[in-house]
């Protein structure tokens, strides 16, 4: 082959490539085609932390110039993995600070990033360009400093929902002003001030600028003085939306609004004062990416603004919207493609709103294009469920959370096992999936059967036994990640589709039935498995080894176990799974023990 | 040890001698098993026909007693586990507990430690399980599904599925009732102090001392130095207690093992609280006023207070950081 065909031929075919799979698919097809991929990778999509290691990475591509890298589970957003799991980006950087001095991106999903690690990012790269932390925690804004000051050539500085130790706002005046290549900042998750002089300085010598999101901390008086600064703008976010009201406020606000002509995407508005909304009226019509969802706004003014927005494609937004608000996105926005709706009081039972399954069938019905649905709502029914499936076949992505667990269809007291059924049914395309609402079994015979696309399932007090998982499990032929809370599903469907797991890239089980012995067992028979118990509650070698387990983690890798386990956590090898028999037995073998370690 | 199933013993390997030995005690029984469990760890579907729909679930009820280890074993012939339940029982006490915030939980796990709450209602007496879920709604109570016993929980951690960031703004809902009100504040008061700016909710981490997993407090749910030492000892006695006992390498009396965690105010116990302030020193819990304490507090820790004895002790009014190593 490499004789007919130059190598530089093939890596220039390989250049258009870029679909990870792809890549991954190409580098099997023979040992040339596996060398000549590898030099020419560009990028490199991590998707655990822990399924590869930094040494192997470095080792295999060379040539790599962009990273993605994810570290905890999805569930650690909901407060379900303890603090300190691990998940640390540092060994990460600290290989590729020697194997990729040009490295340009860098992107990290729920990882711990120390100041450490920022500071030798930004000493490390000398062409650093992207660099996007996504819900990461660990850094302050000392090691943000860093960044600013270091990194010459950075375009994109995006903190999406990271939890940073808020120091003091100073770090953003340490970007030198001679520093001119900014394309997108956004600095919402920040609590603290940043300087306004220093922000109002860099926008102004930022002509790239296409992205801005402010933190609450940024009062509404000085939004314009950006605006102006930067006409050029596609991306806003602004602080709190608050003021007293005054006119000289209004319309500074409004110029500033109207004169950015390309603002595709307006996010922020915390504290929102209503009487100041219709400064963005005139940028609605451009709009197509909308995020309310820290907007306390109350439905007749949703509906002004939403209706407004006849472009619309996205729209995060509070549950304030209600019933009525929808139905008037449904007549207004026909290219809506993704809805979430957020409760604003997650935790009372009866709110002051109605926000109801109806509001998410007219929408169905109204917005062909709809196929991404995050919908928190308080009751549902089968006959909602089915009229959104026939609806929308077109779904990709369907995460509803009833908020009261196993509640039931509030018409007919069933389980809502044909609702989802029905969607599982209809919507072909559909790789995620979100269930809540009382659920048995039946509903994931249906789900396995049915969900052939289906990547990321996502189940919370559902299903009666193992079968449940085990429909899941000897289903689902794409399932990737599956993720699992106080459901009563045990070892028996663990065990009897263990080969499944990995095909997968992760499953997580809190507050199952899964015993350790089953744990130990997988781990055992399936090297190519990290099988992770955490538990706080010490040791499982000091319970029976039928207790049921608080929390398991199990994902495939090639890195073998993980070495920075904090104590509550434990990974079963084949060492550890004898001793662990061994003890519990109390068979005196202790010399034979010894020998093995 | 005799409490337990004789199943678990086919988790041993095949080659190993101790389960030659018990072949003989029990004949061939258990190496059929042990052969039962080398099919299922293969594909699924090949020789055990468990895909077909059709008659599955008796299949599995039939098989049940080859596959003990999910299910709960027989407590009450075995104390070290019941003894765990206790524990885990009284975890799920105070973080179900109902608090008289509007917003439900004041003291937030930060990870879900609830896991067998809901076993523990199935396994304790009826008494505990009121301790443990008195704020099941009532509304599920009518569950046509006979199969679906537990409780509904109150409270739980991590449910409904929402980021932290989010359940901060929840308490914005106040601007509902009176959406023109704001109008008429000044914004100066949101920017110039960012943790007023959220008017309920103000999480802060608290570490303990031979505890590795770190919390969140809500200091917006206390109004006092005193509930919050007391919400301190809640959230870590049994963590402690734990830590101790596995540390120990045993299971305690919960009685003999769990002691309310005293004196974190005055130095007069065995741990004493300190915060790290806005300005990164370290300080003593309680020097200031409360108020103001809150608007500084960045991070809480509860140290030995034998730690501490070794540090100069700072005076009321003159801030002087604790020289103490927080990590």
């Amino acid at each position: 082959m490499s004789k007919s065909f130059p190598e530089e031929v093939l890596e220039h075919v390989f250049s258009f490539i870029t679909s990870d799979s792809d890549r991954n698919a190409v580098s099997l097809v023979c040992k040339s085609w596996y060398e000549i991929e590898r030099w020419c990778r560009k990028r490199v999509f991590v998707g655990n932390c822990y399924a590869v290691s930094p040494r192997i990475l470095t080792r295999r591509f060379p040539e790599v110039r962009s990273v993605e890298i994810k570290g905890k589970p999805h569930f650690a957003d909901f407060n379900l993995v303890p603090e300190g799991w691990g998940g640390c980006v540092y060994p990460w950087i600290s290989a590729m600070a020697g194997a990729y001095p040009w490295l340009e991106e860098i992107r990290l999903k729920r990882m711990v990033v120390s100041d450490e690690a920022l500071e030798l990012i930004s000493t490390s790269f000398c062409n650093f360009k992207v660099f996007v932390l996504s819900s990461c925690e660990g850094f302050s804004t000392d090691g943000l400093a860093s960044i600013a000051a270091n990194c010459r050539k950075l375009r994109e500085l995006d903190l999406r929902e990271s939890e940073v130790d808020d120091l003091s706002g100073h770090w953003l005046s340490h970007f030198p002003d001679t520093w001119t290549s900014l394309v997108s900042l956004n600095i919402a998750c920040l609590g603290s001030e940043v300087s306004f002089s220093a922000l109002e300085r860099l926008v102004a010598r930022s002509p790239n600028l296409r992205t801005l999101r402010l933190n609450r901390a940024v009062s509404l008086e000085k939004l314009h003085n950006l605006l102006c600064r930067a006409p050029q703008l596609v991306e806003f976010g602004t602080g709190a939306y608050s003021s007293e009201l005054r006119p000289d406020v209004f319309s500074n606000l409004a110029g500033g609004f109207s004169g950015c002509k390309q603002l595709k995407g307006l996010s922020g508005f915390w504290d929102v004062v209503p009487a100041y909304l219709p400064a963005i009226y005139l940028t609605c019509s451009g709009l197509t990416s909308l995020n309310l969802s820290y907007a306390t706004i109350q439905s007749p003014d949703l509906v002004k603004l939403v209706s407004q927005c006849r472009n619309l494609q996205r729209l995060w937004v509070l549950d304030y919207i209600e019933d009525f608000g929808l139905d008037a996105l449904a007549a207004s926005c026909k290219d809506l493609q993704e809805l979430r709706v957020f409760p604003s009081d997650p935790y009372v039972v009866d709110p002051n709103v109605s926000l109801t399954e109806r509001g998410l069938v007219a929408v169905s019905e109204g917005c062909p294009k709809l196929q991404s649905v995050l919908y928190f709502c308080r009751q549902m029914s089968n006959a909602a469920l089915v009229a959104i499936a026939r609806n929308r076949p077109n779904l990709v992505c369907f995460r509803l959370c009833i908020i009261e667990p196993r509640a039931p269809d509030y018409l007919t007291l069933e389980p809502l096992d044909a609702g989802f059924g029905a969607i599982v049914e209809h919507c072909k395309e559909l790789r995620r999936l979100s269930l809540s609402g009382l659920l048995t079994d039946r509903v994931f015979e249906y789900i396995g059967t049915r969900g052939r696309k289906l990547e990321m399932l996502s189940i919370a007090f559902a299903g009666d036994s193992d079968l449940g998982l085990h429909h899941v499990l000897s289903g689902c032929e794409s399932l990737r990640k599956l993720e699992i809370r106080d459901c009563p599903f045990g070892d028996k469907a663990l065990l009897a589709n263990a080969a499944k797991l990995e095909t997968m890239r992760s499953l997580w089980m809190s507050s199952c039935s899964v015993s350790f012995g089953a744990c130990k067992l997988l781990g055992q028979k399936l090297p190519r498995l990290n099988v992770e118990v955490i538990d706080e509650r010490g040791s499982p070698d000091s319970r029976p080894e039928s207790c049921p387990v608080e929390k398991l983690y199990i994902y495939r890798t090639v890195a073998g176990p993980r070495v920075d386990m904090p104590p509550f956590v434990w990974t079963i090898d084949e060492d550890a799974a004898l001793r662990t028999l061994l003890s519990l037995r109390k068979i005196e073998v202790s010399l034979d023990i010894h020998e093995r370690m | 040890m005799e409490g337990y199933s004789p199943q678990l013993l086919d988790l041993i390997p095949k080659e190993r001698k101790w389960l030659v030995q018990r072949d003989e005690e029990e004949g061939k029984h258990g190496a059929s098993e042990e052969k039962k469990l080398e099919l299922r760890l293969g594909p699924p579907g090949q020789e055990e026909d468990w895909t077909r729909k059709n008659n599955s679930t008796r299949r599995i009820n039939d098989e049940r007693s080859l596959f003990s280890l999910g299910y709960f074993p027989n407590v009450g012939q075995n104390t070290t586990n019941t003894n765990s339940f206790m524990i885990q029982a009284q975890k799920a006490q105070f973080q179900l507990q109902p608090t008289t915030t509007p917003q439900g939980l004041s003291v937030m796990g930060k990870e879900s430690s609830q896991s067998c709450s809901t076993k523990v209602a199935d396994l304790q007496n009826a008494a505990e399980k009121k301790i443990a879920f008195s704020p099941a709604p009532a509304a599920n109570t009518a569950v046509p599904n006979s199969s679906q016993k537990r409780t509904a929980p109150g409270p739980v951690v991590g449910w409904p599925p929402i980021r932290s960031f989010r359940k901060n703004l929840a308490g914005t809902s106040s601007s509902k009732l009176q959406p023109e009100s704001q109008s008429v504040v000044p914004n100066k008061v949101s920017s110039e102090n960012p943790v007023d700016s959220c008017p309920k909710g103000l999480f802060v981490k608290i570490n303990m001392d031979g505890v590795p997993i770190g919390r969140k407090v809500d200091l917006k749910a206390y109004e006092s130095y005193d509930k919050l030492a007391s919400a301190v000892d809640e959230l870590f006695r049994s963590l402690l207690a734990a830590q101790m006992d596995s540390s120990a390498g045993r299971i305690q009396n919960k009685q003999e093992s769990e002691k309310a965690i005293t004196g974190l105010l005055d130095g007069s116990g065995e741990y004493t609280l300190v915060y790290e302030d806005n300005e990164g020193d370290r300080m003593l819990v309680g020097d200031v006023p409360w108020h103001m304490f809150v608007s500084t507090v960045k991070r809480l820790r509860v140290l030995k207070s034998s730690e501490l004895s070794r540090l100069r002790l700072n005076s009321k009014q003159e801030k002087v950081p604790l020289d103490v190593d927080m990590r």
